[in-house]
């Protein structure tokens, strides 16, 4: 059995990656993660892991030491936020496109300017496109145990691309939480060995990596990794079933909280849905039917599962942690797209909330569902994007 | 089941094949073609080393050979590096297809 612990989101995933043991490591710090990977490089001067620390001189080069690593044929990981993600961005797409399994947790903190290190997931967001799976955590359990499913995600041989474990800045990453950690033994079993694919320190077989291919086959290149991502659900799952057997926690694509009977739903990630979920509960004990959908895997996004799952509500709040300049929000044009899907079209709306670690308190749910309440009643939205929680 | 063309491709277009790039023929691209003339050549083998598509071949004495125009992209860096017999240069770049 596991132990017990009482750990911030940050230490429990570097409890995560001290049990995998990865090969290599770069990493350059940023907050909030750098405590993160300070507590993982301990592992590494104190000799509890056999991990290769390299520390580079900035995040781009973390990333590219990483996709050398992974091309070799190592194990990698490392972790960052914000402005990091943001400098490693023209290589994040090199990881995926090339089919390496890394893996990555994001502490989720605003992107300048203004400066800010608080957590939003506006740079989690900026790498919606780059190819990586993509899953948010709400609390540090999630963390931790998304981390580990992370590393069999990403070596299934039908996937093979690289995937960031997403949690929010300070809200999860400093927070101190009841965590239950997995055995060192069952941790090691259950992600197993690793396998490289073409690696080229196989001398025998020699390659290259990252050739220039033009207008005769990228199309193609792009089809195939299209196909990859729609094959990653059904790996997630299977990766899910196998950690429930371990752990009896159960994931999914999403989760969802009172959502079968609802007839109004919010759609919200991260740590936000735990406050969600304490206002929802309130209102349903005064007979109001609304339920939650919080999504775990956001890239892929499984737009006809969540078709599926709110097909009988009438009205959807999508809270997005992050602003799409100009456009709608990114979790609310994911969930347009999949509402697209449903026969009954319910009403959706979007509201931004909690940028730069605002916090999000329970009079914004409150504000949120006496919204839909009556949105669901008349079926009119009066405005479609809107900022909560901003000082009037 | 066939596969679709775009499912035969290697995963990450990772190439499997060492050396593959000398079927990449890339003399088409060239628009100035690198001439020798022996007689000013010392020998000095500058061009062998600098050319950076390998497109100069020597003998198996190592003595300074023909261009291998298959390769060569007409750069002229080789032309430029060539120090010739007292200032007559031993390459000289010429407009291809004159
Ligand atoms: S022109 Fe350039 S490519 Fe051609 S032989 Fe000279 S150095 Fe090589
Ligand atoms: S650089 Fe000029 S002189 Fe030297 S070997 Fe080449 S052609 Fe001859």
């Amino acid at each position: 059995m596991g132990k017990i612990v009482a750990v911030t989101g940050n230490e429990a995933c570097a409890q995560a990656l001290k049990q995998i043991n990865p090969d290599v490591c770069a990493a350059y710090p940023i907050t909030p993660a750098t405590d993160l990977m300070q507590r993982f490089s301990s592992f590494v001067n104190d000799g509890k892991v056999d991990t290769e620390l390299v520390l580079v001189e900035s995040e781009h080069s973390a990333m590219s030491a990483c996709i050398g690593a992974a091309a070799a044929g190592g194990r990698v990981a490392t972790a960052t936020s914000s402005q990091g993600l943001a400098l490693m961005w023209e290589m994040l797409y090199i990881a995926a496109g090339t089919r390496l399994p890394i893996v990555m947790p994001l502490v989720n903190r605003a992107l300048s300017a203004p400066l800010n290190i608080h957590g939003d997931h506006s740079d989690g967001m900026g790498a919606r496109d780059t190819g990586w799976l993509q899953f948010y955590s709400e609390n540090a359990q999630e963390a931790y145990d998304n981390l580990i499913q992370a590393f069999r995600i990403a070596e299934h041989l039908d996937v093979r691309l690289p995937v960031m474990v997403c949690m929010d800045g300070f809200i999860v990453s400093h927070s101190i939480e009841r965590v239950e950690y997995i055995d060192d033994a069952d941790v090691k079993k259950f992600v197993g060995k690793f396998v490289p694919v073409h690696p080229l320190l196989d001398l025998d077989k020699p390659k290259s990596y990252g050739p220039l291919i033009l207008t005769d086959l990228y199309h193609e290149y792009k089809r195939a990794q299209h196909e990859v991502m729609t094959k990653a659900p059904r790996v997630v799952l299977e990766v899910a079933a196998d950690f429930e057997k371990m752990t009896g926690r159960k994931y999914g694509l999403f989760e969802t909280y009172r959502l079968e009977d609802a007839e109004m739903a919010i759609v919200v990630m991260s740590s936000a849905a735990g406050t969600t979920k304490d206002i929802i509960d309130r209102y349903r004990d005064k007979g109001v039917r609304i339920g939650l959908l919080k999504p775990r895997m956001f890239r892929p996004f499984p737009f006809a599962e969540m078709a599926d799952a709110l097909k009988h509500v009438k009205a959807i709040a999508v809270l997005d942690r992050a602003d799409s300049f100009g456009g709608m929000g990114p979790l609310y044009s994911e969930v347009a797209g999949a509402v697209m899907q449903m026969d009954s079209k319910p009403a959706v709306t979007n509201k931004i909330f909690g940028l730069g670690g605002r916090d999000y308190l329970p009079d914004q749910a409150e504000y949120v569902i006496d919204e839909l309440i009556t949105i669901a009643k008349t079926g009119k939205v009066k405005t479609v994007k809107e900022y909560i929680g901003v000082r009037e | 089941m066939s596969k679709k063309f775009w499912e035969t491709l290697p995963q990450g277009s990772v190439v499997l094949e060492a050396g593959s790039s000398a079927k990449f023929k890339t003399g088409g691209w060239r628009s100035m073609r690198p001439r020798w003339i022996e007689e000013n050549c010392i020998q000095c083998m500058f061009c062998w080393m600098y050319c950076p598509d390998m497109a100069i071949k020597a003998t198996a004495e190592g003595k300074r050979a023909e261009f291998n125009y298959d390769y060569c992209k007409g750069c002229g860096i080789c032309a430029l590096e060539c120090p010739g017999k007292k200032g007559n240069k031993a390459i000289v770049m010429e407009e291809e297809g004159k």
